[in-house]
């Protein structure tokens, strides 16, 4: 799908095909993601937009193989165009923070709390280029300087819990751009953070992104945020991908039923003195794999045959792509 | 034994259901080898505020702003260190010596619901049992308590023989806040307080319980004070709003006043940080730079200053007073407080 919307393309950043992740203990199996096909560009932004339980950080984690022992993880993933699930420790080593970093909702459990920052920004060029310690405290001082924390060379010395959140999120951000990653996942990494400081931050990224041309997957629950940051949009469900789309398209007029919901549950100015619009009941628990459209118990255009299987992946539009069979394909 | 009732209205339609003028809080800091007090955090300081009957009040803030510790202060969960509070025009915390409306009385008529649903329930009891707690301690029988308990599940959306008894760690987190607001109901209250009430949902989620609030103030003849981070929520579901900085008051108004008239400087830029929901109107410069200050130690005269693109040597020197602007409109900026001495202020006409 993804693929079929760049034909003319190189050979994508990211490429994944039929991801799906199982969390499997004694009592339960979760079906966290069923099944997600991925491309991104060099350079290109794209937001993985979705509710608790979507799926999306789960998605993130895969692509870094971050996830835990007892994650069954299947399909391909490809990064760069290595072959992220083949890797073996060693290599996985070289791969996080040099070809890929992250970035995490919360700084202060992302930064270690005994190291300075300078140090620990210093630590991360030290091991993936090999440079002298002098040479990696220079490039320490530079990262900071190009996340614009005010006074970088005093906050060389300062310990995560001294600085404000704001600022802490931007030492997590000078971290991860320590070794010049081609690729950048970041999970909800302003929504601990104040409004005023949450439109610096993402400015910032923005900023960042077009300076060093990196490649950023950036989860989200925040229409607007996916509106102020995203090339593109993948709405997450159940576990999959319903509905994906060039942001611009996306925000004038979402298709799949689910995106349109949340559309119309996100308060925005002119709703005062109207109803808000709701989705009625809760999504599915996933201990089941989903083998029809997850989102039809919930979809007022639900008829018969939502339930006769799982929705295929169509293309509904220039560049845009749909799981819903009530969305007309073209 | 009867059930409980709203309390009566005492004061009439034109006598503010809660006045609170001059409110402090300061929290001591404890340190060093002999645990000396070294330093003070201002959380509250010298907020002063009006809730009319039947309005919702929305507080709007950003972190450290002292709008959780307000919202404790209202419900007296805190004991402020100065500041009256007067409740349908009686002295909050009276005795039968000094008139005026007991402790107890004040928190059955006053209602909180907090942020964190499963934190602020019970974890041993059943959700019937959790709801119908506090009736039982105000002399209602159990067997109707635990009757008025499903009514009020009924009224929150949860059908009362499948959520009755089950745990809170059984219910989803939307569940559970609708839980929240049956129990904060179940002594009949006069004013609920609610503190980010819908901060940890899920926007679908968040939609549902919003249109909630809406219903039940309407059902159940409330007045609301609503506290969030979130201007849009705020915008959506308040008749007055009060921004908050650094433990003070920066602006209140009515909501139109506020969201389409704003005057102080901060309250521009806590609404020019919303997202703009439109990708070809992009944000390209950031309304303020920085963090918000420590209100350890906040900066002196005005303490918005140190962001504000219009400072001036006059707001160092001098806290500004609330300036009036309208009806019910008052900013607390020197730009707008006529004398002043700001280069943008009115003059006083001669």
């Amino acid at each position: 799908m993804s693929a079929a919307l760049k034909p003319e393309a190189p050979a994508p950043l990211v490429r994944a095909r039929d991801l799906t992740v199982r969390f499997v203990n004694r009592d339960a199996t979760v079906h966290a993601v069923n099944g997600v096909d991925l491309d991104l560009a060099q350079g290109e932004v794209l937001c993985l937009l979705g509710e608790s339980g979507s799926g999306k950080s789960v998605t993130l984690r895969a692509l870094m193989k971050l996830l835990p022992r007892q994650a069954k993880v299947g399909g391909s993933i490809e990064v760069a165009g290595r072959d992220v699930q083949a890797m073996s420790e060693r290599q996985l080593a070289d791969f996080r923070g040099g070809d890929v970093a992250m970035i995490f909702q919360e700084p202060m459990t992302a930064l270690d709390p005994v190291f300075t920052i300078g140090r620990q920004i210093a630590e991360a060029v030290q091991r993936h280029e090999g440079v002298s310690r002098s040479a990696a405290d220079a490039r320490a001082l530079e990262l900071l300087e190009l996340v614009q924390i005010p006074s970088a060379k005093r906050r060389l010395a300062a310990y995560p819990h001294e600085l404000s959140g704001g600022l802490r999120q931007r030492a997590m951000i000078a971290v991860a751009l320590a070794c010049k990653p081609r690729l950048l996942l970041a999970d909800e990494p302003t929504t601990a953070l104040d409004a005023t400081v949450q439109i610096q931050v993402l400015l910032l990224l923005r900023e960042l992104q077009e300076k060093l041309g990196m490649g950023v997957i950036f989860v989200t629950h925040d229409l607007g945020v996916a509106g102020e940051i995203a090339d593109r949009v993948a709405v997450m469900y159940a576990g999959r991908v319903v509905e994906e789309a060039a942001i611009g398209p996306f925000m004038g007029g979402p298709m799949h039923p689910y995106a349109q919901g949340l559309l119309g549950a996100t308060v925005h100015p002119s709703m005062r003195g109207k109803r808000l619009t709701t989705i009625p009941g809760a999504p599915p628990s996933l201990e089941k794999e989903p083998t029809t459209c997850a989102f039809a118990p919930r979809c007022s255009l639900a008829e018969p045959a939502c339930l006769a299987g799982v929705p295929p992946a169509r293309m509904v539009g220039p560049d845009r792509m749909a799981r819903c069979i009530r969305v007309p394909a073209v | 034994m009867t059930a409980l009732t709203q309390a009566p209205d005492r004061g009439g339609p034109a006598q503010p259901l809660l006045e609170v003028t001059g409110l402090v809080k300061h929290f001591p800091i404890h340190g060093g080898l002999l645990g000396r007090q070294v330093a003070t955090v201002r959380a509250v300081d010298g907020v002063s505020l009006t809730i009319r009957k039947g309005e919702t009040l929305g507080i709007v803030g950003e972190s450290g702003c002292g709008k959780s510790t307000t919202a404790r202060l209202l419900m007296r969960l805190l004991d402020p260190d100065a500041g009256e509070m007067v409740f349908d025009g009686e002295q909050v915390g009276g005795t039968d010596q000094t008139g005026g409306v007991t402790l107890r009385d004040y928190r059955r008529q006053v209602q909180m619901v907090f942020q964190d649903s499963y934190a602020s329930l019970n974890p041993r009891l059943t959700i019937e049992e959790t709801i119908a707690f506090s009736p039982q301690v105000h002399g209602v029988s159990a067997r109707e308590a635990r009757e008025r308990a499903h009514e009020l599940l009924a009224a929150v959306g949860l059908a009362p023989a499948q959520f009755a008894r089950r745990y809170p760690h059984e219910v989803s987190g939307g569940q559970r806040q609708r839980i929240n607001i049956a129990r904060a109901l179940a002594l009949q209250p006069r004013l609920v307080i609610l503190d980010e009430p819908v901060s940890a949902l899920d926007k679908s989620v968040e939609a549902q319980v919003l249109n909630l609030l809406v219903d039940l103030k309407e059902k159940f003849g409330l007045t609301y004070a609503f506290i969030s981070h979130d201007l849009n929520v705020v915008q959506y579901i308040s008749d007055r709003v009060l921004v908050m900085y650094l433990g003070q008051v920066a602006e209140q108004g009515p909501v139109e006043e506020i969201y389409e008239r704003p005057a102080h400087p901060y309250t521009r830029a806590l609404l020019a940080s919303r997202p703009s929901m439109d990708p070809v109107k992009r944000r390209t410069a950031p309304p303020l730079t920085g963090d918000p200050p420590n209100p350890v130690n906040p900066p002196s005269g005005c303490r918005f200053r140190t962001r504000c693109t219009m400072a001036e040597d006059v707001c160092a020197q001098r806290a500004p007073v609330a300036a009036p602007l309208s009806a019910g409109h008052e900013a607390a900026c020197h730009a707008v407080l006529p004398g002043s001495g700001h280069s943008a202020a009115p003059r006083i006409a001669a």
